[in-house]
Formats: structure tokens, C-alpha cells, sequence
């Protein structure tokens, strides 16, 4: 009641200076004050209820008529103030969510966090970028200790928290598989029967599964309906899209995918990525598959790491920083 | 709880009605202007409510006075089909009535003291209290 009765006094001299001065000195303070109110969270009726006791103290002559009005104007003002108080409330809600998912999305960076191998007969290059705090795509490496070395990407169709509660599954799945057991064919199979039993039916995982062998160099590789990637041959200087059918994770119990394989030579790249990097935009149009080339052409001299982040660099400055969908990239090239 | 004065609400008319009573009243009691105006919203949304959601039921209004304090208590009840998510009209921004910022949690914030009882297909029941500072 005391700091009241204080703005009161305050918003009293400020009117009647302003009454008198009429100048922009007075009115800045009134913007001070208005301000100072919001800070303690005052509705705009209690701003017209000092105005009308500022007034009636000023002139205790104001007709009845003004009287009158002020209350009128009161009275128009409740349901503002209303509103204003739950626009606050609900501000506040709304950071309490932005830091439990921002919690939520460092966990997940845990829990699918991956170590990219260090093999010497193949120069790997990772990175994923999520579009919005919780990463939908993923990405896995494993190393059976025996030359092979199994990656997995994935993308859920759809993104943010459900996306990344749904990726969470196919990580803890993936981790039951014993590694002896990395044919693409049959994890894909696998991780199928997983996803249609625990998945609601409006969700859909696209998967690659591919398994490099760096004794024999050869690349064998299942897809789920993922984004096809490409494969670039060293003598020819040629992309070729890996383009192969396989339906999508989750749809029906039956299916089963065919398994690929390649033999790789050396400088061979191969690339696999997410429809976040196809998919990329500059303004409306959707970027053509030859610049995603051409850009990785460009940087394929550099290790295959900086490669990755270099390419990346150049979608994302495209798209001015604001990237639409997850953003999942890997090169792999064999180096001896 | 006795209550004195009570207003029928049957038509859209008796919002005002209510609004009017309520307002003596409050003003008996002592409320200032801007108290009055919020006494006044918080009965009109309660009545709101009943004449939109239940057809009829009524509002009663009650002074209070103990050796510490006075204050205003208002009860609104209405034997219409009542509500079944509590928590749901309780939470900001589910407000159908179409009154920005009003509905029920508005009601409280206009309040000091809230409380609400409703089983469903036999009413509801909300007793609000302002107190006079």
C-alpha cells in the first residue's frame, strides 16, 4: 500500500508538470513510470485509478461529467489488465518449458552420442546438426574389432521432441545387437520389427544402414527408405546416387530388405546424409542435387572432416542461418 | 452459509443485474473504485458462465466481517451439465467464452479467495471472496 500511495505522490507531480509544461521531459518520465509499473507487475486499471486521484487532488473542481468518463474508462480497462496478467503468467510458463527442454535436449545429446572411429584405411567425416534444440536424425558407428565398421543414419519424419523420443528407441535397439551380427539386411529387418510394435502408426524412420569392411574395402549397405546418398568414383571423377529401394521402418512387420555391396577403391567417397541437407533452401526453391555435388566436390581435397563442416558452413550462410530441417552429413573415403 | 441477496440468472439481462448488486454491495463494504470494477467483471464472467453454459442458476452475494477484515463473498452456483476437466478450465488460455484473459482463471486473479466444486450432469459451483485492504 506504502509504494502505491508513493507512485501516487510521483504520478501526481508528473501530471501537473505536464499540465503546466506541456514539455517532453515530463512525458519521458511518464514512460519511466509506466515502465517502473509493468516492473511490478501493476494492470493498466490501477494506472487510471492514480489518474483519476491525481486529477480529483489537482481539481477538486473536475466536473462530474470527466468524473464520470474516468470511470467509464475504468472500467474498460479490467479485462486489459486481465489479460496482461495472464500474458505474464503464461511468460513464465513458457521459459519453464524452454529450459526443461533445453535440459531434455542435453540429455539426448548424451544418450545418442556417438564416437567417430579412428580407422586408418578410411578417413571419416560426421557432423549433425539439429534444426531445432532436439535432434531428429541420428547417426552411429560401430567397430566389431575385425576391420568392419557399421554405420547407421537415420531420420525421423518429423522433428522436435517426438522425433528425438522416438530416436532414443532405435539407439538402445541398436546397442542389443551383438556386433558379430552387423549385416545391413538383417539389422534393418531387425530395428523393422522394433519400430512397428513400439511406434504410433503416424511416425515413420527412414534408416541406411552400411557396412564398410576395411580388409577386403568393400561397402555393403540396406536402406529403409532413407534419402539415397552418393558415391563418388575417384578414377572417373563421377558421383553416382546409392539409390536402392527398401520401405521405410515401421510400416509392416513382413518386410525385408536386400543387401547391397560395393567394392571400394581408392579416393572413393562415399556420402550419406539426411533429406535436411537435399532438402535445403535458398528462399523458395529447393537447392538441385548438382550443387550439394558441386559444394562437396569443392571441399573434398580437405579431410574428410572439414569437408563435412565445410559443407555445412555453405548450406547454412545459404539458408541465412536458419536451418529448416536436421542437418545429418557423413563421408567416408578410403585413404590407402 | 446464509445468503441474503441472491440474482436469477436466466436471460443475458440478469448479468447486469447481478453486476449491479454486486457492486452495492461492494461499495457498502467500502471497496475502492478499481476493486468495485474488478468485483463487477468477476460477477459478470461467473454469470457469463451460467447463462451460456448451464441456462439457469444463480448468483447470491454475502458482506463479511470478522475482527480483522471485511470483504465480499459471491457464489455462483447452477445445476447445469458441469465440468469435467477442472484442471483443463483452470489453466490460462483454454478460456472458450471468448473474453480475452477472462474465464475462470480470470476469475481468480480478479479474486483473493477461489474455489470450485462441479460434478458432472448435476452443476457447479464456485464461491469467490474479495477481501477489502
Amino acid at each position: 500500500m506504502s509504494t502505491l500511495k508513493l507512485d501516487l505522490e510521483n504520478y501526481k507531480e508528473l501530471l501537473q508538470e505536464y499540465i503546466k509544461t506541456q514539455d517532453e521531459q515530463a512525458l519521458y518520465q511518464a514512460e519511466q513510470f509506466s515502465k517502473q509499473s509493468m516492473q511490478q507487475n501493476i494492470s493498466p486499471e490501477e494506472i487510471i485509478n492514480v489518474h483519476i486521484q491525481s486529477l480529483q487532488e489537482l481539481y477538486p473542481e473536475m466536473p462530474d461529467y470527466i468524473q464520470a468518463s474516468m470511470n467509464f474508462l475504468l472500467e474498460t480497462m479490467i479485462s486489459y489488465g486481465l489479460a496482461y496478467q495472464e500474458h505474464q503468467s503464461l511468460r513464465e510458463k513458457q521459459l519453464e518449458l524452454k529450459s526443461e527442454i533445453s535440459v531434455a535436449a542435453n540429455m539426448q545429446k548424451t544418450l545418442l552420442s556417438t564416437v567417430k572411429p579412428d580407422v586408418e584405411e578410411v578417413d571419416i567425416g560426421a557432423l549433425s546438426v539439429p534444426a531445432k534444440q532436439m535432434n531428429g536424425d541420428y547417426h552411429h558407428f560401430v567397430q566389431d574389432g575385425k576391420g568392419s565398421l557399421g554405420i547407421a543414419v537415420a531420420d525421423v519424419i518429423g522433428k522436435g521432441v517426438p522425433a528425438a523420443l522416438c530416436m532414443s528407441m532405435i539407439k538402445y535397439s541398436m546397442d542389443s545387437y551383438p556386433e558379430m551380427r552387423m549385416d545391413p539386411s538383417v539389422i534393418l529387418g531387425s530395428l523393422n520389427r522394433v519400430v512397428e510394435r513400439n511406434v504410433d502408426a503416424s511416425m515413420f524412420i527412414t534408416m541406411f544402414y552400411g557396412l564398410y569392411n576395411s580388409n577386403t574395402h568393400t561397402f555393403s549397405y540396406s536402406s529403409a527408405g532413407h534419402e539415397p546418398g552418393f558415391y563418388y568414383y575417384s578414377d572417373r571423377d563421377e558421383f553416382e546416387e546409392i539409390d536402392v529401394p527398401g520401405l521405410v521402418l515401421g510400416v509392416s512387420p513382413e518386410t525385408s530388405y536386400t543387401q547391397y555391396q560395393k567394392k571400394v577403391e581408392k579416393g572413393d567417397m562415399i556420402i550419406l546424409l539426411t533429406d535436411g541437407v537435399t532438402e535445403c533452401r535458398q528462399g523458395d526453391r529447393f537447392i538441385e542435387q548438382e550443387e550439394i555435388l558441386h559444394v562437396i566436390k569443392q571441399y573434398s581435397h580437405l579431410p574428410a572432416q572439414e569437408t563435412v563442416e565445410n559443407v555445412y558452413k555453405h548450406f547454412e550462410r545459404l539458408q541465412d542461418f536458419h536451418l529448416r530441417d536436421d542437418f545429418t552429413l557423413i563421408i567416408l573415403k578410403r585413404n590407402v | 452459509m446464509d445468503f441474503q441477496s441472491c440474482v436469477n440468472i436466466k436471460k443475458e439481462w440478469d448479468i447486469v443485474g447481478a453486476r449491479q448488486l454486486g457492486r452495492d454491495i461492494a461499495r457498502k463494504i467500502g471497496f475502492g473504485t478499481v476493486d468495485q470494477a474488478r468485483i463487477a467483471t468477476a460477477i459478470s464472467e461467473l454469470a457469463r458462465n451460467i447463462y451460456l453454459y448451464a441456462g439457469t442458476g444463480k448468483v447470491c452475494f454475502e458482506a463479511l466481517e470478522d475482527m480483522n477484515q471485511k470483504g465480499i463473498r459471491i457464489l455462483a452456483i447452477d445445476s447445469g451439465p458441469g465440468i469435467k476437466e477442472l484442471s483443463q478450465v483452470m489453466e490460462d488460455g483454454f478460456s472458450t467464452s471468448g473474453g480475452l484473459g477472462a474465464g475462470l482463471p480470470g476469475v481468480k486473479r480478479l479474486m483473493d479467495d477461489f474455489d470450485i466444486t462441479s460434478e458432472e450432469g448435476k452443476g457447479t459451483e464456485i464461491t469467490v471472496i474479495k477481501w477489502l485492504r
